[in-house]
């Protein structure tokens, strides 16, 4: 089991990072890792794609929730792209979708960035 | 053939011990879905098992801080409708201060896990003592 992660570079100054595989207490390091990269390097709206996240525990939920919250500070965003059901049912049972903007397309996320 | 040889009993306990680190909580929760799907769960059902054996464990690594925290215990009892999965370590005492139903912050991420180990699972207890150890006995029962 791993996580697949790549960063790539959007319209503007946004950022997406594409993830693959699975985000749980042992992946999540991964993502966290490449989320604070981005934002120590002053990028702050950024779409993380979980189309290809065949899973997500708590520990991941919170490397999200940290991104979220230090890009604020800064005026910036993060949207998801997420299709996946289970997922999706795991950011509405926590309410998160309340403080995530959730796409189901990338185009979409990247739209209500700016 | 005899029929009766064809009549697979889904009643069994299958217990499991793994390494307290987080390299070991993915063996954990598929081992138990796939007890799981000895029993007439949905996909669905077994996904948030797993989810929740998952939080579980990962509870038992974080209270150690970070550190190895020896084994975990996991014992799966499947029943007639409805599985009953105990998770037992040594550590100090899991987390487990129960949060509010109906959602969480985004200033309570150290909840998540607990939150979600009650919303997927029908019944959820635990106990923990200082120096033996905690123990969290959660079911699931098949939906109709």
């Amino acid at each position: 089991m791993d996580i697949k992660v790549n960063v790539r570079e959007s319209e503007g100054d946004a950022y997406v990072v594409d993830l693959t595989g699975e985000i749980d207490v042992y992946t999540s390091p991964k993502v966290k890792d490449a989320i604070t990269e981005l934002i120590d390097q002053e990028h702050y709206n950024l779409v993380i794609n979980l189309e290809k996240v065949r899973y997500i525990d708590s520990t991941g939920l919170g490397v999200l929730i940290g991104g979220l919250k230090r890009v604020r500070e800064h005026g910036g965003s993060v949207n998801l792209v997420c299709t996946n059901p289970q997922i999706k049912k795991i950011f509405d049972i926590t309410g998160l979708v309340k403080i995530f903007g959730i796409f189901d397309d990338e185009q979409s996320a990247m739209k209500a960035l700016v | 053939m005899n029929p009766a040889l064809l009549e697979v009993s889904s009643h069994g306990t299958v217990e499991l011990k793994i390494p307290g680190r987080a390299e070991w909580v993915a063996v954990a929760r598929l081992a138990v879905a796939a007890v799981a799907s000895r029993l007439r769960f949905s996909v669905d059902e077994i996904e948030d098992i797993k989810l929740a054996i998952a939080e579980a464990c990962t509870n038992s690594i974080q209270s150690a801080g970070g550190a190895d925290s020896g084994t975990i215990e996991i014992v799966c009892d499947a029943l007639d409708e409805e599985l009953r999965v105990t998770v037992r370590d040594r550590s100090a005492g899991l987390h487990l201060e129960w949060v509010k139903p109906g959602g969480l912050d985004e200033g309570r991420t150290e909840e998540l896990g607990v939150f979600l180990i009650r919303a997927l699972m029908d019944t959820v207890e635990y106990t923990s003592e200082p120096r033996r150890g905690t123990e969290l006995v959660m079911t699931k029962r098949v939906s109709a």
